[in-house]
């Protein structure tokens, strides 16, 4: 689904990633660690096709992220799921009206969307917060919130930044249950993240990959998780 | 950056889609006022263009179908040339009509220069006849023989000196008034282009996020596009109402100065109606180019 293929990318001179060769395949759960300011984000703006490597290649199904179009990349980018750290929103619209964007975006919403957002609203348990603007959220609210927007198309890959990151451990913990009901559907998961506590509550109920940003490498991060 | 479904958005009315993109209250008004100014100048210069192609046009037939001969003679000679010199204009081909100035006519005519009580009768002053032409005109120069032949003390002017100088004035206003039209519009499409990039790149993170959710650049151009196009034309259409209601109470002479002569006439009106269209099709494009530069470099 999504392949690194030998990638390497650097910024502002200084080399992020070498040599990195990674391949998604459907329905996998990979962790990806590391100490911050390894590339984990990097890693995941390159599988999503955000950025350009500087060498190598990344395919996005099949096509490579060097030869596609924006439009291209856009319909990517609609079987792909993020779920970034910073959880952006638009703040003049509200939490249903943003968990809605994907399909508002493709044309819409019809009467089955509708009930799909609001099954997904009760499914993250922002119900009560539909009406409410993205300010207005508290830090878990806003990770459940980007979740249910990364996974309102139904897409084949989730890939979450740290999305535990603002959120206290009960809520951590509800999170990553989310994600690992959503593999268990046959979604493809990576999950960025420095909580090792999370990886191994979910290594209890998954299969999950765990490789860790190391020298600018990718590797894995062996039986100790 | 297909033009046809950025058209089609224009007239789509996506609610969905324009909420989207933020308001922007500054960028809003700015874009608004200068719309409606720029219309309001554009309206008036074409008012002048208007006013002045009319003046051009008018003077130019007036002058061209007229001509004066002037007989200056002893005032024992000056009844008997001026007769000669209306027989031989009945007999020449392309005259259809010459007849002599009265003192009282000509009196009226020096009166802006010498006023009321000006005893003309007793001062020498040259017999006036006014000729009109035919469409087809007479040989001037034919004319201007048989005349020195016959009637010594006559001169023919056929206002050509006049017409030149006076036709080429008016096309000069009338290009002038063509410029600014153009430099209004090219000024509006700069200003709206300005308008655009500066909301996008305002709007850096709004865009982000839509493409991350999957949004083409097409569709987000198209949001930023219509509400550009749609500002435009509101603006526009408030401007170009001002104006007209200007040029409505502007006051009215019969003569022949453009000033008073501004209003347009008949079918004309229709062509200041056609601003905010124009000004709506320079937006959509400004906005359009402005764009589709922008998204190509936040790529």
């Amino acid at each position: 689904m999504i392949e690194l293929d030998k990638v390497a990318y650097s910024y502002g001179g200084a080399d992020l990633l070498t040599g990195v060769s990674l391949t998604l395949n459907p329905g996998s759960f990979h962790f990806l660690t590391g100490p911050s300011g390894a590339g984990k984000t990097t890693f995941l703006r390159l599988a999503y096709g955000a950025l350009m490597p500087k060498s190598g290649h990344v395919r996005l199904f099949l096509q490579d992220r060097m030869t596609m179009s924006p439009d291209d990349l856009a319909d990517c980018r609609r079987r792909i799921g993020i779920v970034q750290q910073d959880c952006q929103f638009l703040d003049h619209l509200s939490v249903a009206e943003n968990v809605a964007l994907p399909l508002t975006v493709q044309g819409g919403l019809n009467a089955a969307a509708q009930e799909n957002l609001r099954d997904l609203l009760a499914w993250v348990g922002l119900t009560e917060r539909a009406d409410a603007r993205p300010p207005e959220l508290s830090g878990g609210e806003r990770q459940r919130a980007a979740l249910a927007r990364a996974v309102i198309m139904s897409p084949d890959v989730i890939l979450a930044d740290e999305p535990t990151g603002n959120v206290d451990f009960d809520m951590s913990q509800r999170l990553i249950r989310l994600l690992v009901e959503l593999n268990r559907m046959g979604k493809t998961i990576m999950v960025a993240t420095h909580d090792l506590t999370l990886i191994r509550t979910a290594k209890t109920h998954v299969q999950a990959r765990v490789l860790r940003i190391t020298n600018r490498q990718v590797q894995s991060a062996g039986a100790d998780l | 950056m297909m033009m046809k479904p950025a058209i089609r958005a224009i007239f789509s009315r996506d609610s969905a889609a324009d909420r989207v993109v933020p308001p922007s209250g500054f960028t809003a008004r700015l874009v608004l006022f200068s719309a409606a100014a720029m219309s309001l100048l554009a309206v008036l210069a074409l008012a002048l263009a208007l006013a002045a192609g009319r003046l051009a046009e008018r003077w130019g037939s007036d002058l061209a179908s007229a001509s004066t001969l002037r007989i200056s003679a002893p005032a024992d000679q000056l009844g008997m040339q001026s007769d000669r010199a209306l027989a031989i204009l009945a007999s020449t081909p392309g005259v259809d009509s010459a007849r002599a100035l009265s003192i009282q006519q000509q009196q009226a005519l020096l009166e802006p220069w010498f006023g009321p009580d000006m005893p003309i009768s007793s001062l020498p002053i040259p017999r006036l006849i006014e000729i009109t032409e035919t469409s087809d005109g007479y040989d001037a120069a034919g004319l201007r023989q048989r005349l020195a032949a016959e009637v010594p003390g006559a001169v023919l002017d056929d206002h050509q000196r006049w017409r030149k100088p006076l036709l080429a004035a008016a096309w000069g206003l009338w290009v002038l008034a063509a410029g600014i039209v153009l430099l209004v519009g090219g000024t509006t499409a700069a200003i709206v282009a300005l308008a655009t990039r500066a909301s996008l790149a305002a709007n850096a993170g709004v865009i982000a996020v839509l493409r991350n959710v999957g949004a083409t650049d097409a569709y987000i151009s198209h949001a930023f596009v219509r509400r550009y196009t749609v500002r435009v034309t509101t603006g526009a259409s408030a401007g170009t109402l001002i104006a007209v209601a200007v040029l409505m109470v502007l006051p009215k002479g019969g003569d022949a100065s453009v000033m008073t002569q501004l209003a347009p006439q008949g079918l004309q009106w229709v062509l200041l109606f056609m601003v905010p269209i124009a000004a709506g099709i320079v937006g959509f494009a400004a906005t359009l180019w402005a764009a589709a530069q922008l998204l190509r470099g936040l790529s």
